[in-house]
């Protein structure tokens, strides 16, 4: 039955197609408890979100990410990154120092359009040669999400969208629907914390973590791992 | 190429004008108007340029007569040399009325010399110019046989220029019209009859002119045209069979071209900084694209990436008929660079100590083109240090491919989000308690500071001692704010 194999052929793609959003190799962000639950460090070769009103927060946490990643696999050459963002932007390059990303890495793209980031930001993650690529963006509509996750995966390089919540609130941000393979949020916490959670991870489970940092050497810390794949406990919760 | 109509044929293709209508440009000298320039029917009719427009209307009463351009015709003539460019690059303006055109090696391509002449002249011919055109080995016989042989076209072959010329006027040599009318009275009317006489006799009776242009013309003397567009030492051209409305098939075209150029390139170990590909339409405007890298490249497919974003942009008209790409700009390249941009995985630090800070890797330069071609250099920069005590001038953004002296981030480097503009806030207290910004009430729970920062009064500036707080609320927000002159700021956040 020629016909019927052939039909069968083109439902497996669709299946395939739509299935959760491919990830590639591990990249070991050093904090054990987060790489446990994502399954031994951060996916790479993928899309990701991160949602952050604090905004300072989200973009730090994003950083420390990105930092990761330029280090990954060649500790002794960082491999470059992109981060784009609208305009004119705010990023304080030498800021980023203290979240492991040496700023003298980081392509600075100030896109004129929300097209022209997205633009850019599918050509960054078909460059093996980057680490990573980061949009402050909030948010991209189903299908641009779904160009970027396959670019991606066909270029190796990790994608964020930082959504800052200029135009959406944290919950709208966070039920939308997207093609990335994770999404974060982080939210600020007294005493220079961050509460990190993972509100989805495609074939994993979420969890919330809070992280702070090491007072002399400036190196995250996992301080709790609240809960995992449950709502975090209100008492558990320092604020 | 002369073309000996110009200027009417021009306003022939501006006015509708009956082609059975003798037509001539006049303009006004001294309260007189006189005839410019006079189409074919015209002068037939025996209305000669510098008449006065009344004894014309005399000899033709059916004249027609327009206003002369001469600015016009000359940036059309120029325009018409740029257009010529699709044989050539060397293409020089010659008066009013006529081009030189340097196809030296250029004629196969066009299926040989004839091929090409009548070729020039069919595409002129269709736009409505009348073109007189000879080939020969120096642009002075070309000149006097476009203008004073039978035919429209002429090709002079090797060795053959002293024959060609001395049965014409001595005016054929670009003499001064009374030196020529000169030299008739003597009775030396043809070209031949000037070669038997002594060089020293002619000079003392008309200078040196007629004999230098004379050794000009049969090539005893060099002359040079000066090319109105410097030819770009890299230059591929093609015409195509058909003209072509696609995208896709510029796109073929340019794949071509661009491996033949950077193959010259690789030859002479030069790696182009900026590309311009020529459109030649049929309708005879030229479409002219750029595309820059921040460092010299010869890599064919990365190239045409640059250029990928952007064909889609060019207007083909009626058809693109020939294409011809130049490297513009180029610079010496090694073979090491060319491995790094070809992505081998060559990447050590070693040997590439003073670009390992670079954000600009060789292994990333064509995608940083990519960016810079489609969305502008401008918009994409990196960080460097700079020796400043002032947060926001502790940083500036650079091309990515500038070398910048090793620097040291800053040991206190401030927030990371920082505000070109600080935000002015309500603030209650010094420290304050709480401020309002963005609709927002934010109530401090911890104040650190303040840390004072002065006008750096080196560099002129002028400004109020500023204080700066970092301040976290009741959330784990921290901003950097500071008091300035009874107000308060919002300058930055911190992660």
């Amino acid at each position: 039955m020629p016909a019927e194999a052939a039909v069968i052929e083109a439902l497996r793609g669709l299946i395939a197609r739509s299935a959760p959003a491919a990830t590639g190799p591990f990249c070991p962000l050093g904090l054990p408890a987060l790489d446990a639950a994502l399954g031994g460090g951060l996916p790479t070769g993928c899309l990701q979100e991160v949602i952050g009103l604090a905004d300072g927060a989200a973009a730090g946490f994003a950083a420390f990410l990105l930092g990761r990643l330029a280090v990954h696999g060649c500790p002794s050459h960082p491999r470059p990154v992109l981060w784009g963002w609208l305009g004119e932007g705010d990023l304080h390059p030498p800021g980023l120092v203290a979240f492991g990303l040496d700023p003298a890495r980081v392509i600075l793209l100030s896109a004129a359009s929300p097209a022209d980031l997205l633009w850019a930001m599918e050509e960054g993650l078909r460059e093996p040669g980057l680490a990573g690529v980061l949009a402050e963006l909030d948010g991209s509509d189903l299908v641009a999400g779904r160009r970027l996750q396959l670019a991606a995966a066909a270029g190796g390089v990790t994608g964020f969208l930082l959504a800052r919540g200029r135009r959406l609130s944290a919950g709208e941000l966070a039920g939308r629907p997207s093609a990335a393979a994770l999404r974060w949020r982080v939210d600020a916490r007294p005493g220079g914390r961050w509460r990190v959670e993972l509100l989805r991870r495609r074939g994993g489970s979420p969890g919330v973590w809070i992280l702070e940092r090491e007072s002399e050497t400036d190196r995250l810390l996992v301080a709790a791992a609240l809960a995992d794949g449950s709502p975090a406990p209100a008492a558990a919760d320092p604020v | 190429m002369w073309l000996p109509r110009w200027p009417t044929d021009r306003l022939r293709r501006r006015q509708p004008i009956p082609s059975d209508w003798p037509l001539v440009a006049v303009a006004e000298f001294g309260g007189r108007a006189l005839v410019t320039a006079a189409d074919s029917l015209a002068a037939a009719g025996g209305v000669l340029p510098g008449a006065s427009l009344a004894d014309a209307r005399a000899l033709l009463p059916g004249l027609a007569t327009l206003p002369a351009d001469p600015a016009g015709d000359a940036a059309e003539l120029a325009r018409l040399a740029d257009w010529c460019g699709r044989y050539s690059p060397l293409v020089a303006l010659d008066g009013a009325d006529g081009l030189w055109i340097d196809i030296t090696g250029a004629a196969h391509l066009f299926g040989g010399e004839a091929a090409l002449i009548a070729d020039l002249r069919h595409r002129l011919a269709a736009r409505g110019h009348d073109a007189r055109a000879a080939i020969a080995d120096t642009p002075g016989a070309a000149w006097a046989i476009a203008r004073f042989a039978d035919g429209p076209e002429t090709i002079l072959s090797s060795g053959r220029l002293a024959a060609a010329l001395a049965e014409l006027p001595v005016s054929a040599l670009r003499l001064p019209p009374t030196m020529a009318a000169e030299l008739e009275r003597l009775g030396l009317r043809r070209i031949a009859d000037l070669y038997p006489l002594p060089r020293a006799s002619l000079a003392r009776r008309f200078g040196l002119l007629p004999g230098e242009r004379l050794d000009q013309a049969l090539g005893r003397a060099e002359e040079p045209i000066s090319p109105r567009l410097p030819a770009p030492a890299y230059v591929v051209r093609r015409v195509l069979a058909e003209p072509t409305l696609e995208a896709d098939g510029i796109a073929a075209v340019l794949q071509r071209l661009l491996g033949r150029l950077c193959e010259e390139l690789a030859e002479a170990g030069q790696g182009a900084r900026r590309l311009d590909l020529h459109c030649y339409r049929v309708d005879g405007r030229v479409i002219r694209l750029s595309v820059g890298t921040s460092q010299p490249a010869r890599e064919p497919r990365a190239l045409a990436r640059l250029f990928a974003e952007r064909l889609d942009r060019i207007d083909p008209g009626f058809g693109i008929e020939a294409m011809a790409l130049a490297a513009a700009r180029v610079e010496a390249m090694s073979d090491l660079q060319l491995v790094l941009e070809r992505g081998s995985g060559e990447r050590g630090g070693g040997e590439r100590g003073s670009k390992a800070g670079r954000a600009g890797d060789p292994l990333l330069a064509s995608f940083v083109d990519r960016l810079g071609n489609r969305l502008g250099f401008s918009r994409i920069a990196r960080a460097i240090p700079r020796e400043s005590h002032l947060p926001e001038r502790a940083v500036s953004r650079v091309a990515l491919d500038v070398e910048a002296p090793p620097a040291r981030w800053p040991d206190d480097p401030g927030p990371l989000r920082l505000f070109n503009r600080p935000e002015q806030v309500e603030a209650d207290g010094d420290p304050p308690e709480a401020f309002l910004w963005r609709r927002r009430r934010h109530r401090i729970l911890k104040a650190e500071g303040p840390a004072r920062i002065a006008p750096e009064w080196w560099r002129g500036a002028t400004g109020d001692v500023r204080d700066y707080w970092r301040l976290e609320d009741e959330e784990g927000r921290r901003f950097w704010l500071y008091g300035e002159a009874g107000g308060w700021y919002l300058h930055g956040l911190f992660a």
